[in-house]
């Protein structure tokens, strides 16, 4: 009888330490290039950099340190189903927040997006 | 000393102790680890709960016979409602059957012998008993007046109540659904007997999984909008104070991103013991096994898309309430799924008409009901008007009374002779059962046409022509009362004089049933090997699990 | 406790880590494991509300938000994301020196470091930055005062540095459980509980470190960074 649930799934596994040295060292690298980054004029883009960089940090510690790599099952399913959920939350309020003043009445927070499309859109 | 039980006569076969006589004393209970005993503590906390839940209600609908309000003053009217809501939301229906049925029972539906984590069980009832000792605290120190919803500003700013202590009373107890959750999940992934493959779970436990993914994803975010309302509200900075940019929107965006997969935490449990149910008093498989496990998680999928629709009158962007009103039709059909599957369950069945059979019977009937008249809420247009009146009360209160209720009272009573070792009487059972039915009803359909006719929720006066409903409405909630008072008064007798019950009174499937009644401590003396689908009745052979 | 029950006869040899109610270790780490991912998720979730509406807060009033950037000073936050990345290779190598059967003593020096790490993280925090915040009045609702060049901004920019110190509170406090966690795992290794075969609650303990890590490695850009250095005396 196959237990998968006992102990299969994910067999012991040991993560060399010269894995863990270089992950470190890649991040206090990526640390210091956000830092920098951060007083060069990037316009958006400044955001962008700053944001993609985190990523790449978190997917190091995620991998490496937290062993994801090393891994099948579970723990992966439940890190992008939370991800996941996240975005959902924060992609519908931005939605909400973002497009409320997109009503076609003069003067209002968004008119200018909608008004000039309106005869487009009511022909 | 034995000071919480009397001592219970063995049944006559009962050689051994049993997870119920193993160990006697307030500290074997206290410090019990056995998720058997650890549901039973929750049982008895959560029905103290409903009574305090209930009592409130009963208040309200004796205020609401008169139209100029007959016992309460407005202010007093608006503690009432907030603290039905609160402690019925909260700290009932979220905990019911999971903590009390989904403690009992998982383990022994997959064939292990605990929870995984045992300890923290233990600690989810604490947080629980916690969480309840602070509302009951801030309840008898004034209340709250805020609704169960907790909108700033008035919250935040305005309310004189005990708003801060409520806010973190159900902070404490979110921490014990969180535990309850994870727990579930683990238990159900890593502790499953062998040959117990995913689909030869019973579909009791499809519905507490899915349940437990809404808990762990949805809860913490109810947890962190609570504290920064209570932020808000102690240091006097706007959060979600528009004067200081702040937007109230935010606090309902991220209150109601919990709140509404909250509500199908409290009826996905329900539709697991239904589906238990349908299939052991028709004696025959459930139809479309596969459908309702699938829909099961698709609901909890679902269910964290369609929150907007509790915000359609509040300003929000009117591009996101269009997609919301399209993802909240769409989260209907699971639903309907599964009603569709426990009728084709029914047809053909070998039916009998037991208490258990009563409470799911009307819960498929009512759960409809409440369903259905969801859809005109999902509606944009008809939201519109219907937003704010006894129509959303009647609505969620057939799903949450005439469902999730009356499926925690059939799942009560069905595994009440496995937990208890004793039967209870079923006359008396069916007669509770049909006086709920119809105090249920006639307390709650008058508010539909109320609703509609546009009276207003959380009033505590209002236009003489709408008493005659109202009337009606509180002459229901008397006869309900009386249905919930009576199985207290015969379940309790049971537990002490009632006939001793054999492993299987109902000669259903399921590993439970072949367990003695009470079961022993580890629940099984060999874990058992499963080889055959869920609910292998004779008949027609099942398609999956086999 | 002699309700806890006995294994049932004919049961495996009965190791002193293994908890009644799994079969194997494996399935016990396995289910451990779970469990703290799972536990992770809700964290991720729970700082997650604060990140979004942030996020939407600084959406809606960008220039606000940039003003309260900038009376945060980026050396003290960039000091405290190297400090928690050396504390995350410290506890991996905690983990490591149990898996690899090293000595108590190893163990334990990199558990230690790892706390005085977490230690320096929380007393750069509080003392460089809090206080030196309390003392310039810029704490909402505790110590405040509106500073001339914001102009109309300022409202906004107290709601900035409301979510500053609710998130970085929060996460504070997350540390502090770790902390608190590090020193219990100290303790157990004193006792000589782990080696290559268990090191169950030191893996996990591991994941739950590392996590608050992730939470700083978001924290830093979002709340130092935003909008840029290069403007007006960036320091």
């Amino acid at each position: 009888m196959v237990e998968h649930r006992l102990g299969e799934e994910s067999p012991r596994h040991l993560v060399p330490a010269s894995v863990y040295i270089a992950t470190w060292a890649a991040l206090l690298i990526l640390t210091a290039l956000t830092t920098g980054v951060a007083y060069i004029d990037l316009g958006v883009y400044n955001t962008v950099v700053a944001l993609v960089i985190a990523g790449i940090k978190m997917m190091l510690v995620v991998l490496f340190f937290m062993h994801v790599k090393y891994i099948t099952g579970m723990p992966r399913i439940v890190m992008i189903a939370a991800l996941f959920w996240l975005a959902i939350m924060m992609a519908f309020m931005l939605a909400d927040e973002l497009t409320r003043g997109w009503t076609p009445f003069a003067h209002s927070w968004g008119s200018g997006v909608i008004l000039p499309l309106l005869p487009h859109l009511l022909r | 000393m034995s000071t919480v039980v009397a001592e219970l006569p063995q049944a006559p076969s009962e050689s051994r102790p049993n997870y119920l006589t193993a160990n006697y004393g307030l500290k074997s209970w206290l410090l019990t680890t056995d998720h058997k005993r650890i549901a039973l503590l929750y049982l008895v906390s959560i029905t103290f709960m409903f009574a305090v839940g209930g009592i409130a209600a009963v208040m309200m609908r004796i205020q609401l016979i008169q139209p100029q309000g007959a016992i309460v003053e407005p202010e007093t009217y608006n503690k009432l409602f907030s603290i039905h809501g609160i402690v019925m939301v909260f700290f009932f229906l979220v905990p019911s059957i999971p903590a009390t049925l989904g403690n009992f029972l998982i383990p022994m539906m997959i064939g292990a012998r605990d929870v995984a984590f045992p300890k923290l069980n233990l600690l989810s009832w604490y947080l629980y008993i916690t969480g309840s000792l602070v509302l009951l605290w801030a309840i008898l120190s004034g209340g709250v007046d805020t609704g169960w919803t907790f909108y700033p500003p008035y919250s935040s700013t305005y309310s004189h109540t005990h708003v801060v202590a409520a806010g973190m009373a159900i902070f404490i107890a979110g921490f014990s659904s969180i535990l309850t959750g994870l727990n579930f999940i683990v238990t159900i992934h890593k502790m499953r007997a062998p040959g117990m493959t995913w689909f030869r779970m019973p579909l009791f436990l499809w519905s507490m999984y899915a349940t437990s993914i809404i808990f762990i994803l949805g809860t913490p975010v109810v947890a962190i909008t609570l504290f920064l309302m209570v932020l808000e509200r102690l240091f006097h900075v706007g959060i979600f104070d528009p004067a200081v940019g702040g937007d109230p929107l935010l606090f309902q965006h991220l209150f109601w991103f919990y709140s509404h997969p909250a509500v199908y935490i409290m009826i996905l449990p329900g539709m697991g013991v239904v589906s238990e149910l349908i299939t052991a008093f028709s004696k025959k498989r459930v139809f479309g096994y596969t459908a309702i496990a699938y829909s099961s998680m698709a609901i909890a999928l679902l269910s964290f898309l369609v929150w907007g629709h509790h915000m359609f009158v509040t300003g929000q962007s009117v591009y996101t309430s269009l997609i919301f009103s399209v993802l909240s039709f769409a989260v209907a059909i699971p639903s309907a799924i599964k009603v569709f599957n426990w009728t084709a369950t029914l047809y053909k069945g070998s039916i009998s008409y037991e208490a258990p059979m009563l409470y799911a019977l009307g819960f498929i009937g009512l759960f409809t009901m409440g369903g259905l008249t969801g859809l005109f809420l999902a509606s944009l247009s008809t939201d519109v008007h219907l937003n704010g009146t006894y129509f959303i009360v009647a609505h969620f209160h057939y799903i949450m009374v005439g469902g999730a209720v009356m499926a925690f009272m059939g799942g009560i009573h069905y595994w009440w002779p496995k937990m208890t070792g004793r039967l209870y009487p079923d006359l008396w059972a069916r007669l509770a059962a049909m006086i709920i039915f119809i105090g249920f009803n006639l307390t709650f359909f008058p508010q539909f046409v109320m609703g509609y006719l546009g009276m207003p929720r959380r009033y505590a006066v209002y236009p003489p022509e709408f008493q005659t409903l109202n009337v009606m409405s509180s002459a229901g909630a008397s006869i309900l009362g009386v249905g919930y008072v009576i199985p207290l008064i015969y379940l309790i007798w049971s537990f002490f004089y009632g006939p001793a019950a054999g492993p299987n009174p109902f000669g259903a499937t399921g590993l439970e049933w072949k367990t003695p009644s009470p079961p022993p401590t580890e629940n099984f003396e060999e874990i058992p090997v499963v080889t055959e689908e869920a609910y292998n009745y004779p008949g027609k052979k099942a398609v999956v699990g086999v | 406790m002699s309700e806890m029950a006995h294994p049932a006869p004919g049961h495996h040899a009965h190791r002193p880590e293994l908890s009644h109610q799994f079969e194997t270790v494996e399935q016990q780490r396995e289910a451990g494991t779970l469990g703290m991912w799972l536990f992770l998720a809700t964290e991720i979730l729970f700082f997650g509300g604060m990140f979004t509406s942030y996020l939407i807060y600084r959406s809606l009033h960008p220039q606000a938000f940039v003003i309260g950037s900038h009376l945060l000073e980026v050396k003290f936050g960039a000091t405290n994301t190297a400090v928690l990345i050396c504390s995350s290779l410290t506890m991996a190598m905690a983990i490591y020196s149990a898996q690899t059967g090293k000595s108590k003593a190893r163990i334990i020096t990199f558990l230690v470091i790892t706390m005085l790490f977490g230690l320096a993280f929380l007393g750069i925090k509080f003392y460089f930055e809090w206080y030196h915040d309390y003392l310039n009045l810029i704490v909402p609702g505790v110590a405040w005062k509106y500073q001339a060049g914001w102009g109309t901004h300022g409202p906004v920019v107290q709601m900035f540095m409301v979510f500053y110190f609710v998130m970085t509170g929060v996460h504070a406090l997350h540390m502090i459980v770790g902390l608190g966690i590090l020193t219990v795992l100290i303790v157990m290794t004193a006792r000589g509980r782990f080696g290559p075969t268990y090191s169950a609650p030191l893996d996990i303990s591991g994941l739950y470190w590392h996590f608050v890590d992730i939470i700083w490695i978001f924290l830093f850009p979002l709340l130092y960074l935003i909008g840029g250095r290069y403007t007006t005396g960036g320091h």
